[in-house]
């Protein structure tokens, strides 16, 4: 008799690491299926900004309630997953960006969050390479910082611990009720198959309404302390939102080694793979207004990734309606280094048929079938 | 003309490269790698990034596409 799984997960970056770091809590048969490294997808070329991000109400109870579950992985963590608890400090461009600070501070502390409004003279305290005479900003303490890669391979370890088997170098071509189909034309059997696989899950369940949204990113040589918390422009939501075709926002990380991530454009142009030097001109030039210095130092490496984006900026985390053995975790945007756990917790909730800590239903799944 | 090398003084001709500067000096460790090793400069034309030295306090800047300019401060392993 051929194996039957609990569950097969399809995808091997951080969100299908998840998945499968929760589901092995609860089902000893779970399977994960990646066709190339783990980590190596999106989760590769992402920034590891764990954030509480404030733009829907859906939004905020996922962040935050996989930022604890972070928060709780932390002392567990290899060192190579580089933990760190940066903070965010959210930069107002303007007196009128300024003036906005202050609700913000209020919803995060609502939300039991610490939140702390800097003016001009301690934002410059805290961050002594930003502009002169910047209006202030407000600083979230709890945001920290990881390496999703490493961080995405632990998950998978832990769940591997657990008695989780890896199939590694096939591809999905098929999988719906309860069947996947590799590239050799395997089939495998499973009670429930999680579609994990980002940008490029419509293809595996056709009718998904996610689209790739391109992200540059910049990386520097090693100038330790130069940059202290995860800075971020507070326009940076107008600029995600913007369904324009190219947009640019300031977004510095400081790195372990040293290193600062520059950040962030986001453009549609399908799957194209190259860098636009333009838009890298585009980026430098956003930073200055921000870190005037910032073009003296040496640039290692420039990167292109791709955001799996939905029409609501929220991730599909729930089963088919007309195939509840197929569950869907993808359409995470910029965000899935943070709600990947969060994701894993649902999905495992789904599966083992319990209630989750949080309101699932804003990210229920709803396909367009073609008949 | 003089620079500043480690904090002493050093005369220089016009048009020397920071690098040249250093080796005539007698540096041959201008950096250390991530696990302390001494690094010093291979191409001599900016491509292998061996050379990188501290030049007015930034940081990773290759001696060898810098020309010497007066007064300049030089830092070698920071
Ligand atoms: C520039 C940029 C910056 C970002 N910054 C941040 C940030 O600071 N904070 C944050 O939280 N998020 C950030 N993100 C978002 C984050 O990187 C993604 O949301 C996250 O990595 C998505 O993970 P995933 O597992 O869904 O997708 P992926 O990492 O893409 O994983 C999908 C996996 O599925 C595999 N796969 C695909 N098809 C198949 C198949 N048919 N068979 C088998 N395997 C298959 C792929 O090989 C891949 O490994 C950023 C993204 C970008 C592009
Ligand atoms: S000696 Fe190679 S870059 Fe300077």
């Amino acid at each position: 008799m051929t194996e039957v799984f609990d569950g097969i997960v399809v995808g091997g970056g951080i969100v299908g690491c998840a998945c499968a770091y929760y589901l092995s809590e609860r089902f000893p048969k779970v399977l994960l299926i990646e066709k190339g490294p783990v980590g190596g997808g999106s989760t590769a070329a992402g920034m590891g900004h764990v954030v509480v991000m404030d733009d829907s109400r859906a939004q905020f109870a996922l962040t935050q309630y996989s930022q604890q579950l972070w928060n709780e992985l932390f002392p567990q963590l290899e060192p190579s997953c580089e933990p760190r608890s940066t903070g965010t400090l959210w930069v107002a461009a303007d007196e009128e960006e300024f003036s906005h600070v202050d609700g913000k501070r209020k919803l995060y502390e609502s939300n039991g969050l610490r939140a702390e409004v800097l003016d001009t003279k301690a934002i410059r305290e805290a961050e002594p390479h930003l502009r002169e005479g910047l209006p202030g900003g407000l600083l979230i303490p709890g945001d920290s910082v990881i390496y999703p890669m490493t961080a995405a391979a632990w998950l998978l370890d832990q769940a591997r611990l657990r008695g989780a088997k890896l199939l590694q170098g096939r591809a999905v071509v098929k999988m719906g009720q309860g069947k996947t189909t590799l590239d050799d034309g395997t089939t495998l059997d499973a009670h429930f198959v999680v579609n994990a696989t980002g940008d490029r899950a419509q293809t595996l369940t056709p009718g998904l309404p996610i689209t790739p949204r391109k992200g540059h990113l910049i990386i520097t040589d090693r100038y330790p302390g130069y940059v202290r918390h995860q800075l971020v422009e507070l326009g940076y939501l107008k600029s995600a939102h913007e369904m324009s075709n190219e947009s640019v926002a300031f977004n510095a990380q400081p790195r372990a080694t040293g290193q600062i991530l520059l950040g962030s454009s986001r453009q549609f142009v399908g799957w194209d793979p190259g860098i636009d030097r333009n838009l890298i001109a585009k980026m430098v030039a956003r930073a200055t207004e921000y870190l005037p210095g910032i073009g003296s130092l040496s640039v290692i490496r420039t990167w292109v990734g791709f955001r799996a984006t939905t029409p609501n900026s929220l991730p599909l985390i729930g089963s088919l309606q007309h195939d509840p053995a197929t569950l869907v975790a993808a359409g995470h945007e910029g965000l899935g280094i943070t709600t990947s756990l969060a994701t894993g917790k649902l999905i495992a909730d789904i599966a083992s048929g319990v209630e989750s800590k949080i309101d699932r239903n804003p990210f229920a799944v709803s396909v367009e079938v073609k008949s | 003309m003089t620079v500043r090398i480690n904090g002493k003084e050093f005369e220089v001709s016009p048009g020397t490269s920071v690098a040249a500067a250093l080796l005539n000096i007698g540096y041959s460790g201008f950096r250390r790698s991530e696990t302390g090793e001494s690094r010093g400069p291979v191409c001599g034309m900016g491509i292998c990034l061996e050379c990188r030295v501290q030049i007015g306090g930034v940081r990773h800047v290759r001696a060898c596409m810098v020309t010497c300019q007066d007064h300049m401060e030089i830092e070698t392993d920071a």
